[in-house]
């Protein structure tokens, strides 16, 4: 309990540190979200200037920061320059929709790294393991951009499957079954570019992990007591295999992350992604803020479930933390 | 078997690093020079029979024209011109200093030989995926450059003296490690205006890159430095009156350089996918300079991507070749310690 009290304070005030790195590079970029209405001629110089006092961008930067932290415990995260709403309800839907792909993703990733990675390491010279172990190399190498392109591709040659987006525009109209479909209809181009994109990683890090420890002494010792290799596997194995995996789990947050943004943008599925780097673009700084915001926030409490996890499953945590 | 395997990928990864060099001497054309006439034109086709039937020992091109219905482009079967090695072209300077005319292959004017095509611009994309590659495979190989002084310095510095500076550091290591650092990097590129000059757009993504880059080889090095300072003739050393500069420089950071080695070879795949990624979204390297991400970003039009898919094959086998070299190369520098299973 105590451990995990700790935790939050420490993401809390990781949160508050990198909200402080974010906004003085904002701050450092030249210009502001006016700039690019001062150049334009159909705007006059008036507008400008009541644009400039209403978004209370002529205040000094540390007022603007500190009115960000403010509107924290008020729970709006500041405004969009663009549209004036508050931040959190635009980054908290975007956010949804990330962790929508990102957790169907990582399910369907782990669903299929983990019974492969172990009977590639039970078989390791079988012809499917050494088959598997080829592409797990190979795919490693394809960079996620190419991946989430030639899978658009795909969808644009074949018509199969939309190009974007995450509902289609009759969804609201759609029955309850009818909604599920066309949700999945469209998620499963980004989810298969995601997927593809974790699975090689995990792969070799299970089969890894694996091999290890069916070589290890004690499991020779349960397979000289005749115990089934079923029963080996999942009551022995699994349990002294879990520790470097679950870690892993909460470390290949990040990179799915970072993956899942690039797939975002070409697929222009609504998450994070394109809302930051739209905002990044029109230098609307809250929202950029925001979107720096959900994506640490993400990541910490990934990290915080896999520790949780490990605190769970593996004993030996237990006894230190006591 | 496995170390012959790394050393050919380490020969194919100079070849490739040699050819981004000399960029201006293997591309026949300039990356920015535009042929308006000739937008998005296929690969020009290269002959060895011409339309008599003759047997050409140099293999030549024809020159294009628009079709009929102004789509496609057609060769005017007229005039031949003969590929040449060596050939005069624009005059360039190798290296930047050296004045040169002479590329590696080329045509006479007005024929054009465009190997892998053209892009909207007319811009001859062998041309371009050549002097990209200058861009991304340099964009890596610094960005890790500084990644790994800033981890060797910190982690060094963190081992070796231990205590509350050790603590500290590694506090800071650990809150570098937490962030989600694409989105970081798209935050921190944003410090400079989108319509800055293409080299110094470089230079930011590439000392960016360094900035984030550097937790993970600061933990690596810092492990050996704590373990490398309690080592018997280290102590000795010191002991002997040697002062912790010296101990550094003679003891502690010779024996990191291993580590910091296959970290490097792992972090320039890294590094370069980085470039790519940012150049693919806009906000890295920009035109007119290429880089193979900005090639990329060219497929996110959707006209392009139906129309000219065969343009993401180039940049993205180049890719893909670098990757998989880096892979090898770091895997023969550590097979024993890099996959458990492999070692029996």
């Amino acid at each position: 309990m105590r451990f995990l009290l700790r935790r939050l304070l420490h993401g809390a005030a990781l949160l508050l540190g990198v909200s402080l790195l974010t906004f003085l590079l904002i701050e450092l970029a030249p210009g502001d979200y006016l700039s690019r209405l001062r150049l334009d001629p159909e705007v006059s110089a008036e507008t400008v200037e009541l644009m400039n006092e209403r978004l209370a961008l002529d205040r000094s930067p540390a007022a603007r920061y500190l009115y960000w932290v403010g509107s924290l415990a008020r729970l709006e995260l500041g405004y969009s320059y663009r549209t004036g709403e508050p931040v959190l309800g635009v980054v908290a839907t975007a956010a949804r929709n990330t962790l929508l792909l990102g957790g169907l993703a990582t399910l369907l990733a782990w669903a299929v790294a983990l019974p492969l990675g172990i009977w590639a390491a039970h078989r390791r010279r079988h012809w499917g393991a050494v088959l598997s172990r080829g592409a797990s190399s190979v795919l490693l190498a394809v960079p996620d951009v190419l991946l989430a392109l030639a899978l658009l591709l795909f969808a644009l040659r074949t018509g199969w499957f939309p190009t974007g987006g995450m509902v289609s525009l009759e969804f609201e109209r759609a029955s309850a079954l009818g909604k599920l479909a066309d949700f999945a209809h469209h998620a499963f181009l980004p989810t298969l570019a995601l997927v593809l994109v974790s699975v090689p990683t995990l792969f070799r890090h299970v089969q890894a992990s694996f091999a290890e420890v069916l070589r290890s002494p004690f499991l020779r010792a349960v397979r000289g007591a005749g115990i089934p290799v079923r029963r080996r596997i999942l009551r022995y194995a699994l349990p002294a295999a879990a520790n470097p995996l679950i870690s892993l789990l909460g470390l290949s947050i990040a990179s799915l992350l970072s993956a899942s943004l690039l797939i975002e943008v070409i697929m222009t599925w609504p998450g994070i992604g394109p809302l930051m780097l739209n905002a990044v673009l029109e230098q609307d700084a809250y929202v950029v803020l925001g979107g720096i915001m959900a994506s640490t926030a993400l990541l910490l409490v990934g990290n915080l479930v896999a520790d949780l996890l490990l605190y769970l499953v593996d004993p030996r945590i237990r006894q230190e933390s006591r | 078997m496995k170390g012959s395997l790394s050393r050919l990928a380490g020969l194919v990864l100079l070849a490739l690093h040699l050819g981004a060099l000399f960029a201006e001497f293997i591309a026949p054309y300039g990356y920015a020079d535009q042929n308006r006439d000739f937008a998005y034109a296929p690969p020009t086709r290269p002959h060895l029979i011409d339309d008599e039937g003759r047997f050409h020992l140099v293999p030549f091109v024809y020159a294009l024209e628009p079709d009929a219905d102004g789509r496609g482009y057609v060769e005017r079967r007229s005039e031949r011109f003969p590929i040449r090695l060596f050939a005069r072209g624009d005059s360039y300077r190798l290296l930047g200093v050296f004045p040169a005319s002479r590329h590696l292959f080329g045509v006479d004017q007005p024929g054009r030989f465009f190997l892998l095509g053209t892009d909207g611009l007319g811009r001859d994309l062998f041309s371009r995926l050549v002097h990209g590659g200058r861009v991304s495979l340099f964009a890596g190989i610094l960005g890790a450059g500084i990644a790994l002084l800033l981890g060797t310095l910190v982690g060094g510095l963190s081992g070796f003296y231990g205590g509350g500076l050790d603590r500290l550091l590694m506090r800071v290591t650990e809150v570098f490690m937490a962030l989600p650092w694409l989105y970081l990097l798209i935050a921190a590129r944003a410090v400079q205006p989108l319509d800055t000059p293409p080299a110094r757009a470089l230079l930011t993504v590439v000392l960016i890159l360094g900035c984030f880059g550097w937790p993970r080889s600061a933990r690596l090095v810092r492990g050996v430095a704590l373990s490398a300072r309690e080592r018997e003739y280290v102590r000795a050393a010191r002991g002997f009156g040697a002062s912790n500069l010296y101990l550094l420089r003679r003891h502690i950071l010779p024996r990191t350089a291993a580590v910091a080695w296959t970290q490097g070879a792992l972090l320039v795949p890294q590094f370069i996918l980085a470039e790519v990624g940012l150049s693919f979204l806009g906000i890295g390297v920009n035109q007119p300079l290429p880089s193979w991400g900005n090639m990329l970003g060219e497929l996110q039009h959707f006209h392009v991507l139906a129309s000219g898919w065969w343009w993401m094959v180039a940049p993205g086998v180049a890719l893909i070749a670098v990757i998989l070299a880096y892979d090898l190369v770091a895997r023969g520098a550590t097979v024993p310690a890099y996959d458990p299973a492999t070692r029996s």
